[in-house]
């Protein structure tokens, strides 16, 4: 142990930790994803000229050009923007609730249960599908994730009955959701595009429909970074800091539900990119939530919009499943990851 | 500094401790000695305040403290605390600050500077960026001293501080608490499985035996063969070191 004068002078003469350096470039990383999704497609469009009427300057494209950019492309960015970030921060938040790495958006039955309320409306209401989905899609999740909270809780404390109860009720919800199907086999194919997830319904209304919801969630999920530090020692020691593991718990994971409901209200199930970016960016950044969170939130919709950029472009005119696609390329992606930060992080 | 009286702790429906009473000296050293399953842990984790139980227990002269004021009071560290392999030293370091950060607030500089302080105190100031996952078994248990130290709480509770440690660093740990607790005022209560350790570092002792208090006192009068015998079931020859304390050998029945 050093003496007081010693311990004074050099805390005088550390420096502060810098943290808004990995911060901006996730900002510049997702700002360059967005502008080559908007720049690439199956049309190609000039770059100077897309960017003048984005930002509302006139350009020389032709209305049918303009037309795509203005209704197709950038709605379509932006969705896959925010439900890539939404997926990668509920995750990084099912994760520090559940202090669970393997814990996924989709772990306590948010799937399943928007599975089945897409699979219902698809089957027995088609004519109200283009708005019924949606709302059923975000209700299934939101039930579902309640379902298995409250069958957990019931059951006993602690994370683990939590995760079981979800694994049950997700399979629960899944059997129910094959047997909906089979009554409507002919209405399979749709079910299915649902399933493997996807951006090609994009649109301005459904970025409206789900925004509220999501910065709701996202600013909720935000300031409980330093909260989700604390729970990562364990609900006792928590408790020893003052702090009610129960009640945040229970609010971080309403929050990220609320998240991934919005996701998979517009863009049905798009896996792998809710766990494998926060262990991308916990590998990088570091496993504090303080930074994890925000990193998630815009690493996440930088790797969705590349993806769907990827998506509608590798088969065009055609377009590969964007579930596909995310494990696809997000795999290989992650086990490089893991390799190259092997020595650092363990 | 902690006074302890009728405390009972019931578990899963079955009675863990029954009647205690405890008395801590503020900066004294007690520890809390008893065979396995004696309740040593539960006792610790009811002072805490993180188990439900009846009784009365006072921390620093109040009673029924809760929340973020009773851990400004108590820093407590379990037998095997979780540390989350991203997480860097600093950063779990601060997670002492808790008690003072209001829910949704941000950590100021002052406690950054107060973590900082409790790093260099205990020789970890190089580590600060470093991940808990690449630290060893000695330097983990130095910086959950440091976390408990930044948390300035007066009353510090560990819960077999040294287990999982070899001796020469079970030796450093205890040196460094006996040190913290002597320069920074600190009153300290942790159970103690091994007892010739309780009896070079306690200046009292708590026997906890079948979830009651079967004696209590200076290492002398508890570590005796007698009581040894009676709640370890061990056959132990007492003698007295120059320092005065007991020094306990194990003999072959």
């Amino acid at each position: 142990m050093r003496d007081r004068p010693a311990v004074e002078a050099a805390v005088k003469a550390r420096p502060r930790r810098l943290r808004p350096v990995p911060l901006a470039a996730a900002v510049a990383v997702l700002l360059a994803a967005m502008t080559a999704g908007l720049l690439e497609g199956a049309a190609s469009l000039p770059p100077g000229e897309v960017l003048r009427a984005v930002f509302g300057l006139d350009s020389t494209l032709s209305p049918m050009e303009h037309a795509l950019l203005t209704e197709l492309r950038l709605p379509r960015v932006l969705l896959g923007a925010l439900v890539g970030g939404l997926l990668a921060l509920a995750g990084a938040g099912y994760q520090g609730v559940l202090r669970n790495p393997l814990a996924d958006p989709y772990l306590l039955g948010a799937s399943t249960g928007a599975g089945l309320g897409a699979t219902l409306v698809i089957v027995h209401l088609p004519v109200a599908a283009s708005y019924g989905v949606p709302v059923a899609a975000f209700t299934g999740a939101l039930g579902g994730v309640a379902l298995a909270y409250a069958l957990g809780r019931a059951a006993g404390p602690g994370t683990g009955t939590l995760i079981l109860a979800g694994v049950a009720v997700s399979s629960f919800l899944a059997a129910v959701q094959t047997f909906v199907q089979q009554a409507g086999v002919d209405r399979l194919e749709q079910v299915y595009s649902w399933l493997l997830g996807g951006l090609a319904g994009a649109s301005w209304q459904s970025l409206g429909m789900i925004l509220p919801y999501a910065l709701v969630s996202t600013a909720v999920l935000l300031v409980h970074g330093r909260l989700l530090d604390v729970l990562a020692v364990g609900d006792d020691e928590a408790a020893s800091l003052g702090v009610d593991a129960a009640r945040i718990r229970l609010v971080v994971l309403a929050a990220a539900s609320l998240a991934t409901a919005s996701a998979v209200a517009v863009s049905g199930l798009i896996g792998f990119v809710g766990i494998v970016v926060p262990h991308a960016v916990r590998r990088l950044a570091g496993g504090s939530y303080r930074i994890l969170l925000p990193l998630s939130l815009l690493a996440g919709g930088a790797f969705l919009v590349v993806a769907d950029l990827l998506a509608r472009t590798l088969l065009a005119p055609g377009e590969l499943p964007l579930g596909v696609l995310t494990a696809f390329i997000g795999a290989p992606f992650f086990l490089a990851i893991l390799r190259s930060t092997r020595g650092r992080a363990s | 500094m902690i006074a302890v009286s009728g405390l009972d702790v019931v578990r899963d429906g079955r009675p863990v401790l029954r009647e205690v009473g405890l008395d801590v000296a503020e900066g004294s050293w007690t520890a809390v000695i008893g065979p396995n399953g004696a309740g040593k842990s539960t006792l610790l984790q009811a002072v805490a305040g993180l188990l439900p139980h009846t009784g009365r227990i006072r921390l620093d002269g109040r009673e029924g403290l809760r929340g973020r004021e009773r851990a400004r009071t108590v820093a407590y560290a379990p037998q095997n605390p979780l540390l989350p392999e991203d997480l860097t030293v600093l950063d779990y370091t601060l997670l002492g600050r808790s008690p003072y950060i209001p829910y949704l607030g941000r950590e100021r500089a002052e406690d950054r500077e107060i973590a900082e302080r409790a790093l260099l105190r205990l020789d970890l100031a190089d580590f600060a960026g470093r991940r808990l996952g690449r630290m060893s078994g000695g330097e983990r248990q130095r910086v959950v001293l440091a976390r408990a130290l930044a948390q300035q709480a007066p009353i510090l509770m560990l819960d077999e501080p040294t287990t999982a440690l070899d001796l020469g660093h079970q030796q450093q740990v205890l040196e460094l608490l006996d040190e913290l607790r002597l320069t920074e005022g600190l009153t300290v209560l942790t159970t103690l499985h091994d007892l010739g350790t309780a009896a070079q570092y306690a200046d009292t002792l708590v026997l906890v035996s079948g979830g009651r208090v079967a004696a209590c006192g200076t290492p002398a009068e508890v570590l005796t063969a007698d009581l040894v015998g009676a709640h370890f079931g061990a056959k132990v020859s007492v003698t007295r070191g120059p320092d005065g304390r007991p020094r306990l050998a194990l003999e072959r029945p």
